[in-house]
């Protein structure tokens, strides 16, 4: 039976605000400009992740892709990430530039600035995947064919814009409460749409390489390329299986010492050792197959915890007041044509930063299962509406009443 | 148990947590002995209180904590005024002769003023001694050393004690380099609170100045405590200097008197800010109550404090709390803001940002509220018992 394997690794950095007071708000400037040792130094946690994960992960990836001409995978790269790339680690850079000259790589459309504008302004969301379109084609000399939208976040909505933006597929999380029945390990069609397809994240199987991969106690471990190779030839409900998760996965979440790469190095032998096994860019994957069935999906789903919902970003009054304070400058901002102006706007726009503020695991006593480079959500709110505070007395520079 | 005050004569935090752990202990089949050094009714049955001097002391009256001098008046009704080392060395010799005809499994003694009547008792029975540590004399003294002969009766007594109980970490770490005592002798269990035991507010609030003021635009700071050198008020008057100049609609509602009450009035005055600092000297009942309901936010900028109850009661009457780091409840209250008593542009900053973003102060109380809810003596009762029975050569208690 013909079987396909989608990865698609995701690549992002945000600009994380410093230790930005009140008595900066109208005097510095440098939101993002934290001293090199401090927890928030975007340059010093950019130059560690290209050590620890991009530079030897893209080593590895290189070297299977020239091994083996059927081993394809996808990745999405956010603007922010290449940037941040460009300015402190040129050669990690260049080792993803390496993996998409294979032609054995397809890059996926999202928005530069990794924001959820999808939500709360149109223009400012197209400009931003614009914006990223440029990007790509400067920096990979290829076109963005599927999109994926901030965080995996998806509704009937991203797909008909999607559509009508001519992409030929869109990415969304495989959730069962909206799948039902279904299997994720199809190819779909979203709801009120003609020709666009849909390829949901299989999470179990993404997961097992994601989370549980280097987890002793889980019943699975070791997990090798040849038990999970078997594990999707078995499985009688599908053809493309869809392995989305972060590329920090391999290196950073699951370190070296882990055997991740070495998973990663068998996968390729092990999955094309049958006959009809294959690996599939994104786009490949919506030109393979047919849609089995319609998905009607009317409210937001995410890849994130247990919810699968933006509840991570914009779950209290703290995230919804900011991100809508933020949002609200829109037009006033645009209209001063002051491009570090618009630029330091926009990278406040990140999701990152609302995720920062969240406190629902917080109340728990659970901080572990908290990821930010703040020791508290109020800390990350305290940073951000300073930072904005400044943004309306930069605008209020311009003659713009704020 | 051997304690210096219950409620409800007590004078601060020490009576009210020896109160709730003895409560929560005899949930656990524990036969408690609670030896005071005054006799008094406090109505509570879930134990038995011995006056250690049931023919001397009939009243205590009382003015600060247990580090100050006392007056009391014996049952002749004469007045004596005795120094606290007096009074200390009353009650050591007084529970000596008190135990003699005593049998029990250990002895649980609350701060240095019982230190040396446990470590008697521990020398006439050979019975294991549990030190609990609320406050100690560094602390007191704001980081200092503090009196010689009161550091000295601890550092005793933590040599000779069994085990040591800290109510934080903060504690345990001074004990450890300030009485250089090994870290494993020293448990960590961290003091509690009773929702259920909160007086709960009633009727509109006292202070309708501030009220008023709210009402048009001003937010409210409050802090609570006494005022004296551990308790860093200068630090937070300073902070309140650049909080108003960011936003000058800020007001600060001090409450508590101690020897630097004229001290801060002339700092809030030197600084220009005056008008937007509000001392109400000591209050209790409804005016304290109605104090913490007040405020947009509630800081505790203390230099050095071993637990620090207020920021919990702050939480229970609505406010949310900035705490320093340098407290023992930064440790079991995770939605507040945190700042080092020190760094006064930090506090400025995050007081500010509460007295400018409403967002901010709703969403701490909303979580803190939710952990506070959560809270209760009986898991640190459990914790207790636990190093009873570690104690008691396999008689479990």
């Amino acid at each position: 039976m013909n079987k396909a394997i989608v990865l698609y690794l995701h690549v992002h950095q945000p600009y994380r605000i410093r230790h930005y007071t009140v008595f900066d708000s109208g005097v510095n400037h440098d939101y993002f400009d934290a001293k090199f040792e401090d927890q928030t130094s975007n340059e010093r946690i950019l130059k560690k992740v290209a050590e620890k994960s991009y530079i030897p992960t893209n080593e590895h990836l290189l070297k299977l892709l020239q091994a083996n001409s059927e081993f394809k995978l996808s990745l999405s790269i956010t603007g922010t990430v290449i940037e941040q790339l460009q300015k402190w680690a040129p050669e990690a850079l260049q080792s993803f530039q390496a993996l998409t000259a294979t032609g054995q790589v397809e890059i996926v459309a999202e928005t530069y600035h990794h924001s959820l504008a999808f939500f709360y302004s149109m223009p400012e969301f197209e400009m931003q995947v614009d914006m990223h379109r440029r990007k790509v084609e400067e920096i990979f000399g290829q076109t963005p064919k599927v999109f994926r939208n901030t965080e995996l976040s998806y509704n009937n909505d991203v797909a008909l814009w999607a559509e009508r933006a001519g992409y030929k597929g869109v990415l969304a999380e495989g959730w069962d409460k909206v799948l039902g029945w279904r299997s994720p390990n199809f190819v779909y069609r979203p709801a009120y749409t003609d020709n666009i397809k849909l390829l949901l994240k299989s999470y179990k199987l993404s997961d097992d390489i994601a989370f549980r991969f280097g987890d002793h106690d889980w019943v699975e471990w070791p997990l090798t390329a040849d038990k999970f190779s078997h594990w999707i030839s078995e499985d009688p409900n599908g053809t493309n299986y869809n392995l989305f998760m972060d590329y920090e996965t391999f290196g950073e979440h699951q370190w070296s010492e882990s055997g991740i790469f070495d998973f990663l190095n068998f996968l390729p032998t092990e999955w094309l050792k049958t006959k009809g096994h294959s690996f599939l860019t994104v786009s490949e994957a919506c030109d393979n197959f047919e849609p089995v069935d319609e998905l009607d999906i009317k409210d937001t789903i995410t890849w994130a915890d247990t919810e699968r919902d933006l509840s991570a970003w914009l779950g209290n009054s703290m995230q919804t007041t900011a991100i809508r304070a933020l949002y609200d400058l829109e037009d006033r901002i645009i209209g001063t044509n002051d491009l570090v102006l618009i630029d330091d706007w926009r990278r406040l726009q990140t999701s990152d930063h609302f995720y920062y503020m969240c406190t629902k695991w917080f109340n728990d006593g659970d901080i572990h299962a908290y990821f930010s480079p703040y020791d508290t959500p109020y800390e990350a709110y305290i940073n951000f509406m300073n930072s904005f505070h400044d943004i309306k007395f930069r605008l209020s520079g311009h003659g713009v009443d704020v | 148990m051997l304690g210096w005050e219950l409620p409800p004569h007590n004078s601060g935090g020490l009576g009210t947590a020896c109160y709730q752990m003895c409560k929560a202990l005899s949930k656990k089949n524990l036969d408690i002995e609670f030896i005071l050094p005054y006799q008094a009714d406090h109505g509570i049955d879930f134990m038995e209180i011995t006056a250690a001097k049931p023919q001397g002391v009939a009243s205590v009256l009382r003015s600060g904590i247990a580090y100050d001098s006392y007056k009391y008046t014996l049952e002749d009704g004469t007045e004596q005024w005795l120094t606290i080392h007096d009074q200390q060395e009353l009650y050591e010799h007084a529970v000596a002769s008190l135990v003699v005809d005593k049998e029990f499994d250990i002895v649980h003694a609350h701060d240095w003023l019982t230190f040396r009547a446990a470590m008697r008792v521990k020398m006439m029975k050979n019975c294991p001694i549990i030190l609990h540590v609320h406050s100690l004399e560094s602390d007191r003294a704001g980081g200092q050393r503090g009196n010689p002969l009161v550091h000295e009766i601890e550092e005793t007594a933590f040599m000779m004690a069994d085990r040591i109980i800290a109510i934080s970490h903060h504690v345990k770490k001074t004990i450890i380099h300030d009485y250089d005592i090994p870290a494993d002798k020293i448990e960590v269990v961290h003091n509690s609170i009773e929702p259920s035991d909160i007086q709960p507010l009633d009727g509109d609030n006292v202070y309708r100045y501030l009220e008023s003021m709210q009402a048009i635009g001003y937010r409210v700071v409050v802090n609570v405590g006494r005022l004296t050198v551990q308790k860093g008020l200068p630090n937070l008057l300073r902070a309140a200097r650049a909080v108003i100049d960011h936003n000058p609609k800020t007001l600060f509602l001090i409450v508590g008197s101690g020897e630097q009450y004229y001290e801060l009035i002339d700092l809030a005055a030197d600084l220009g800010i005056g008008q937007n600092v509000l001392f109400t000297d000591f209050q209790r009942g409804k005016n304290l109550r109605d104090a913490f309901a007040i405020g947009d936010l509630f800081v505790m900028p203390s230099v050095s404090e071993p637990f620090g109850l207020t920021p919990l009661e702050a939480v229970s009457y609505g406010t949310a709390s900035l705490v320093s780091k340098q407290s023992g409840v930064s440790e079991v209250l995770q939605n507040c803001l945190k700042v080092d008593y020190w760094d006064i542009n930090e506090m400025a900053n995050q007081i500010t940002a509460v007295m400018q973003n409403d967002p901010l102060r709703d969403e701490l109380l909303l979580n803190a509220r939710v952990e506070y809810e959560r809270m209760s003596w009986d898991g640190a009762s459990d914790k207790i018992v636990d190093l009873y029975n570690q104690h008691t050569a396999g008689a479990t208690i």
